[in-house]
């Protein structure tokens, strides 16, 4: 059965979006592995984990979207997710640098070393083990979602509520994670790794590899947000989304269709996480700033939201741009930053995917079209 | 040495000693303004005061001209019978010998102070207060002092300040003896408390005296009673002097002690929790300023302006501009700076607020979550652009004088800007709930909070009372931004720092509720700090924000919430 809805997440657009990845995992890194340097089709060094964090930014902007754009759920503490799963990569790399640390201990991290630590703390035991460190990072952030959800969810807290309690949750983990006390490096983070698998995670052959686990993840995510969005649960998802109450009232019950969008979506915001970290290197608590997540949510805006392929193109198109500004007009990225929260609010509630498209989303009646995430029964509008 | 511990020659009885008595009488106005010098002297904290003229012919210039003479021993004594004169004019001269700047001029043993005038002197008579004339450096001797000479000065001057008419002076005197009283200085508060009829005066003298027996080798009867008045006394102070005593304090008196010591550390805690208590009013009242103006736009209109730190920052950038352009213009205004701040700050902000309400957030009514990603573009066009105009850095904002500074209350240490920005968030409490309950205004919100619909049913102009909330709770932002100039740092950033702190007000206690947003804010600033000795900063907040992420469970309308159809989500 779950095949099935596999398959089914897999018609026409689905299908060429996967197919796109699958080769672009394929020739990013065949072209810069194989083709000689200088040659003008070989993507350069530098590219390669650049596009492989673009990769992961489009993931989290899609797990994002499967809440906001199908739940009507916005939360602005995904990126907490998004970290977790980074920490637990950190703490699987940060156990494999041994003895090769500028201490020299072969159990102890420098920074705990440094603290005067004399033995792991309990919650890193395993993370030497890569199987176990993978599976903290789909457990951990996928429960940590479960409980804060099973709770907000069941209080039926909606709306800009659980908008500022899910601020509040990343804020408060940010501030934790601050703490030298925590055993996760403090403010520094978790950084200076060595190796992933055996295999160093400065080398051209991981990098290219983890640009192509980048995008096969991206893909599969992408297939199984498709299958949960054109199943009947995607449906009632909706349903929740333009009208909670009446789905309650027609005998469903909307927590447990929200909590498992949510314990989803943060699942594969921690993968997103867990690829970004030795792509870039380090993980520290700055990940948890709360201005990251409203920043992701714009993401999925600028793309479209209420589609899964308008988050991927918000994300990377979002981040190109970053770059470029921050390099080129440092002084006006918080500006044109800022003029696109306004602007797609504004004039492009669809995002791009919506303006391209040009035509109204399946399922939804015109009027609540740019509703998403409303109440029903919220004041309406000065008309 | 013999000398200085020999307490009987220091601390002979004045009054008995004819010579003295006469004296005062015929030097009374003369000891009068010596009082007056001297207050200024305390109220200067050192700094020392025009001398009162002594008379010249008189038994006391005699033993003031002795003061060059003879071994250190003998000077000392002589100082000791200064000290007997009781005549409190000495004062500042004792202290101008302690501080080695008293000098003899060799030609005529007259005793002088000096000022340099180029190469040579100008010499000053301290008995008549005359400038006698320029003379070269040779002709003037220092009156060289050591450490017995500076003990004796010292205790001439506690004496003598003990004596004086002032009771603010003698109050003064006696704090000051509180750590150095010793054996030596039973007999002279004995005598000053003899003649002492003022309560204050007498209570803070049997301390130090309390303070001087425990030290000395009286009877245990005497020294336990001495241990209670200082356990009465109680504070820091009276808890080191016990500490230091326990180890040389008899086996009779040492429980007693003990006792003592744990009995002022549970009043000092007590004292802790009660600054505790005080910090957390004072964050609450920041918390309070940042949050109302949210509270309205937010219970109002149900939009979250996430731009609303921005506003608290433009409002304390406005204060940084008025008080710019005061300290170029019109330095004097420099303490009526924050008069024209407040109206300016509140002007500003709410004029940005406004036309934020009519250019993005009107068109984007019923639907909150965008007017949040809208808000927070702004927010960041907002931060920017103040750093592209002002700069990264931190911007100085200066108190007026009436705000800084300090006093104590009990074992409270209050500062007065914190005190002023707890009235003054009161205040624009009272003022917003007196707006909310008494005016068109008011009225016109309130009803379209309650019942959109009904309200523009009724003729209210909702688009309109929307831009005056909207304006009104900027502008609140704006005074908030105002008062946080003094007391953090103005920089861009400075809206990001309390954003976060005022939704979690505003959620706590309730949406559309001032009332919820007073308890709100206090109840979270005394939380978070009553946590923070315990746990520290950092994990203080976040406890508190996961206690709010729990309650909101608990409670997912705050603490007050609104009843009735209109909040049926």
């Amino acid at each position: 059965m779950i095949s099935q809805a596999l398959l089914r997440g897999l018609n026409g657009k689905a299908m060429w979006v996967v197919a796109l990845l699958v080769a672009a995992a394929i020739l990013v890194p065949a072209s810069n592995l194989l083709l000689p340097a200088g040659h003008p089709l070989r993507v350069p060094n530098y590219l390669v984990p650049l596009m492989g964090k673009y990769l992961c930014y489009a993931m989290l902007a899609l797990a994002l979207d499967l809440v906001w754009g199908y739940c009507g759920i916005l939360s602005l503490g995904h990126g907490a997710f998004f970290a977790l799963g980074g920490y637990a990569m950190g703490m699987y790399l940060m156990r494999q640098i041994g003895d090769r640390g500028v201490y020299g201990n072969p159990d102890l991290p420098d920074f705990m070393v440094f603290l005067n630590w004399d033995a792991l703390p309990w919650y890193w035991q395993g993370f030497d083990m890569f199987w176990f460190a993978m599976l903290m990072v789909m457990v951990v952030p996928g429960l940590l979602a479960f409980v804060f959800g099973w709770f907000a969810f069941r209080s039926r807290v909606t709306g800009v509520y659980l908008s500022i309690i899910t601020q509040a949750m990343t804020y408060a983990l940010l501030l934790a994670f601050f703490r030298n006390d925590m055993g996760f490096g403090g403010n520094n983070g978790l950084t200076d790794f060595k190796d992933i698998l055996g295999a160093s995670v400065q080398a051209g052959g991981t990098r290219a590899a983890l640009f192509a686990a980048s995008a096969l993840m991206l893909a599969a995510a992408f297939v199984v947000c498709s299958a949960i969005v054109n199943s009947k649960l995607g449906k009632l998802m909706i349903a929740v989304r333009d009208a909670e109450s009446r789905t309650r009232f027609l005998g469903f019950r909307p927590e447990y269709v929200k909590l498992f969008a949510f314990v989803v979506s943060a699942v594969i915001a921690g993968i997103a996480g867990a690829l970004y970290v030795p792509q870039v290197g380090i993980i520290n608590p700055g990940e948890f700033a709360p201005a990251n997540s409203i920043e992701v949510v714009i993401w999925a805006a600028v793309g479209g939201r209420g589609s899964l392929i308008g988050p991927i193109i918000g994300a990377i198109l979002v981040n190109v741009m970053k770059s470029y500004f921050t390099v080129a007009y440092p002084n006006l990225w918080l500006f044109a930053l800022g003029g696109m929260f306004v602007f797609v609010t504004l004039f492009m509630p669809k995002g791009i995917v919506g303006f391209l498209s040009g035509r109204r989303w399946p399922g939804r009646p015109a009027r609540t079209t740019t509703d998403a995430g409303l109440d029903t029964a919220k004041p309406s509008p000065a008309e | 040495m013999a000398a200085s511990l020999d307490p009987g020659h220091r601390l002979r009885p004045l009054p008995n000693c004819p010579s003295g008595t006469s004296l005062m009488i015929r030097t009374f106005a003369a000891r009068w303004l010596a009082c007056l010098a001297l207050g200024l002297l305390f109220s200067l904290n050192g700094a020392y005061a025009q001398e009162a003229p002594i008379d010249p012919a008189g038994p006391v210039a005699d033993l003031v001209r002795q003061l060059p003479d003879g071994s250190y021993r003998d000077r000392g004594a002589v100082i000791g019978e200064l000290a007997a004169t009781g005549d409190s004019a000495l004062v500042p001269l004792l202290r101008t010998l302690e501080a080695g700047e008293l000098f003899l001029l060799t030609e005529t043993g007259a005793i002088v102070t000096i000022e340099p005038e180029g190469d040579e002197v100008v010499a000053t008579d301290v008995l008549t207060g005359e400038a006698i004339g320029t003379f070269g450096e040779d002709a003037v001797e220092e009156i060289r002092v050591n450490n017995l000479i500076r003990r004796e000065v010292r205790a001439a001057v506690s004496q003598l300040t003990l004596m004086s008419d002032s009771p603010s002076v003698r109050i003064a005197a006696a704090r000051e003896m509180f750590n150095g009283a010793n054996a030596d200085s039973i007999p002279m508060l004995d005598e000053a408390l003899a003649q002492e009829d003022n309560e204050t005066v007498r209570a803070v003298m049997e301390e130090v005296r309390a303070v001087a027996v425990l030290r000395s080798d009286a009877g245990p009867d005497e020294t336990a009673a001495a241990v209670d008045t200082i356990i009465e006394r109680g504070g820091r102070q009276a808890l080191g002097i016990l500490q230091a005593s326990l180890g040389s304090a008899s086996a009779d008196v040492a429980p007693a002690i003990e006792a003592g010591i744990a009995r002022i550390e549970r009043n000092l805690a007590l004292w802790g929790v009660g600054q505790n208590i005080w910090y957390g009013l004072s964050l609450g009242s920041v918390l309070l300023l940042a949050a109302i103006g949210l509270a309205i736009t937010f219970g109002v209109m149900g939009v979250i302006n996430m731009a609303h730190g921005e506003m608290v920052m433009l409002g304390a950038y406005t204060t940084y501009v008025v008080q710019e352009i005061i300290r170029n213009a019109a330095p004097g205004l420099f303490d009526y700076s924050l008069a024209f701040a407040l109206p300016l700050a509140f002007l500003v902000t709410a004029l940005v607020g406004i036309a934020i309400e009519r250019g993005v957030i009107r068109f984007l009514y019923g639907r909150p979550l965008e007017t949040l990603l809208a808000t927070w573009g702004l927010s960041l066009i907002i931060q920017q652009a103040v750093r592209t105009i002002f700069g990264a850095s931190n911007r100085e904002v200066g108190n007026p004088s009436w705000m800084s500074g300090a006093f104590e209350v009990g074992g409270l240490a209050i500062t007065n800007n914190r005190l002023w920005i707890i009235v003054f968030s009161l205040v624009v409490f009272a003022v917003l709930v007196f707006v909310m309950k008494k005016t068109a205004l008011g009225l016109h919100m309130r009803a379209v909070t309650q019942n959109r619909r009904m309200a523009s049913s009724m003729g209210i102009r909702t688009p309109w009372v929307d831009a005056m909330t909207f304006g009104l709770g900027s502008g609140v932002a704006g005074l908030a931004g105002v008062a946080l100039s003094q007391i953090s740092n103005v920089s861009p950033n400075l809206g990001q720092g309390y954003i976060i702190d005022s939704f979690m007000v505003v959620v706590f206690g309730g949406v559309g509720n001032l009332w919820g947003t007073l308890v709100g804010a206090f109840t979270l600033g005394v939380f978070n700090k009553l946590l923070e000795p315990h746990t520290g900063a950092v994990l203080a907040k976040v406890l508190v924000l996961v206690a709010i992420i729990l309650f909101i469970q608990k409670r997912p309308r705050g603490l007050f919430a609104l009843k009735g159809r209109a909040v049926e989500a």
